[in-house]
């Protein structure tokens, strides 16, 4: 991915970000609900520069059978970024990152999900990077709970999700690709906002424990921001003017 | 390690109940890490070494330290990987193959832990910029498995890096070249110490056993510095964190952290 310019000044004087942004400002965010007709639910994702589309499959049979669970559904979360979402063409394979990702995203939305009401079966949640610039787990993670809601299945609450971060010895929220690659730390937050849970929580970079606090506390107000964009996708496509 | 069964819910409710009068299956206290045995230089053709058992988790680390070729964009560092792998040796549900998502987490949680602290200080490992850099290897290979292989493998891999002594190589005639009987440590800026916490219903338990290990809702590794700064943290499992628990596991693994450096020292002192 690489950042552009090496002598970019990551915060002014003014306490102005390398994008304009002031220190507690997350990026633009339009949330979609729905769009694909095939998947049983399915969300839209910009944030920032990133894009990315989320298509939700079942409850239903498990394939293999052996995956399948007597006492609940389980939840398969396949992340997935396309060749050209990237500065360098990435090789299609699942890299380990990737792997990963999948791993952090299923975790974080089985807390939310009551697959208990649907053993035997599989919900499929297949995450399609298009295009990517930093923060795409956090976009991934609220499109993929708004995708889950669009498809009916039965929820504890959305997980929303946001990034806090340290760059020039600030903290600040949703760290984009050339604060991640530059910053010095960059701490990815899932949470439930009405059950006030954090569900997806993961940290690379030094923080003192003070700033490791601050993060927290600064990234679930992200959450917060983000959860009330999810919940406007829903209503705009379920009870608003637009699309039915 | 893998699927619930009857018994592992009748553990559960053990656990649990003896959670509920302060103690656990193994006697400890809830923010009591097991006994670690460390020891290094274990494997005298590696540049460094180290055998950890925490309980009857055990785990080997070789560092292998050899030239490479730099990344292209960042030609005036050297190279640090860590790896770990489960051997088929080490649990009955263990298949050889490729790595499965539990795995590849495991590798790069513990890479990460030592990566982000910049234990290893990587500018110092050029031969010639941008032509030639030194590669340090730490591959972890879990033998046996009683829970929290996370910070087993973390300890074996700082625990081999603190003692090993790489070589030093001239760049002649565009090639790196080794200066025979010239030796020295590793570059270290600092001693990152990981601790993981298990969370058994409303409880937070430091080093999950075994047992534990196999019945808790959800886990979190954090890893902290020589100066008592958090620089790593995964959570994992399918449950969440309050705010209030993720501030009181911060302060935690500090704390037990403090201790378990010490002992990484030690093992280190050891080995010279």
């Amino acid at each position: 991915m690489g950042g552009r310019d090496a002598t970019m000044v990551l915060l002014d004087e003014n306490g102005i970000r390398c994008d304009g942004r002031k220190v507690d400002e997350p990026r633009r965010i339009m949330i979609k609900a729905g769009g694909l007709k095939n998947a049983d639910g399915s969300a839209y994702i910009e944030f920032g520069d990133n894009k990315i589309l989320v298509g939700v499959f079942g409850p239903r049979d498990v394939h293999p059978k052996h995956m399948s669970d007597t006492d609940t559904g389980i939840l398969r979360v396949r992340y997935h970024m396309e060749p050209f979402s990237v500065g360098e063409r990435k090789n299609p394979a699942p890299s380990r990152r990737e792997i990963e990702i999948s791993k952090v995203i299923k975790e974080a939305l089985e807390p939310a999900v009551m697959l208990e009401k649907f053993p035997r079966t599989a919900v499929d949640v297949f995450i399609e990077v298009l295009q990517a610039d930093g923060g795409t787990r956090c976009a991934a993670l609220s499109a993929a709970s708004v995708a889950l809601a669009d498809a009916g299945i039965p929820m504890r609450d959305m997980v929303a999700a946001c990034a806090a971060g340290k760059v020039a010895d600030t903290v600040i929220l949703d760290v984009n690709n050339e604060e991640d690659q530059a910053g010095q730390a960059d701490m990815p937050i899932g949470y439930m906002p009405s059950l006030e849970k954090v569900t997806l929580l993961q940290l690379d970079g030094v923080l003192t424990p003070e700033e490791y606090k601050k993060c927290v506390e600064v990234g679930i107000n992200g959450c917060k921001i983000v959860y009330d964009l999810q919940k406007k996708a829903l209503n705009d496509k379920y009870f608003g003017n637009g699309e039915k | 390690m893998g699927s619930t069964s009857v018994l592992d819910e009748l553990k559960k409710s053990q656990i649990l109940e003896l959670l509920e009068q302060g103690k656990r299956v193994d006697g400890r206290a809830l923010d009591e890490a097991r006994e670690i045995s460390i020891e290094t230089n274990a494997i005298p053709k590696a540049n460094g070494s180290a055998r950890v058992r925490i309980g009857d988790t055990e785990v080997v680390c070789g560092v292998k330290i050899q030239p490479d070729r730099p990344f292209p964009d960042s030609g005036d560092k050297g190279l640090f990987i860590c790896t770990a792998e489960l051997l088929p040796l080490s649990h009955p549900t263990v298949e050889t193959g490729p790595p499965g998502p539990d795995v590849i987490e495991l590798a790069r949680v513990v890479d990460r832990g030592i990566r982000e602290s910049h234990m290893i200080d990587v500018s110092q490992l050029v031969i010639e910029k941008d032509k030639s850099v030194v590669g340090v290897f730490a591959d972890n290979v879990v033998v046996d498995y009683d829970g929290n292989l996370f910070d087993a493998c973390s300890y074996a891999a700082t625990a081999a890096l603190l003692s090993s002594k790489t070589p030093k190589w001239n760049y002649v005639d565009d090639t790196p070249t080794l200066v025979e009987g010239e030796e020295s440590p590793v570059p270290i800026t600092t001693i990152p110490v990981s601790v993981t916490m298990g969370k058994i219903g409303n409880y937070i338990v430091v080093d999950p056993n075994g047992d534990e290990w196999d019945c808790m809702d959800a886990r979190i590794t954090i890893t902290s510095d020589s100066d008592g700064n958090i620089c790593a943290l995964q959570k994992g499992g399918n449950e969440g964190f309050s705010y209030d628990e993720i501030v009181q596991c911060g302060e935690t693994s500090v704390r037990v952290g403090a201790k378990i450096r010490e002992k990484l020292k030690e093992a280190q002192q050891g080995a010279q």
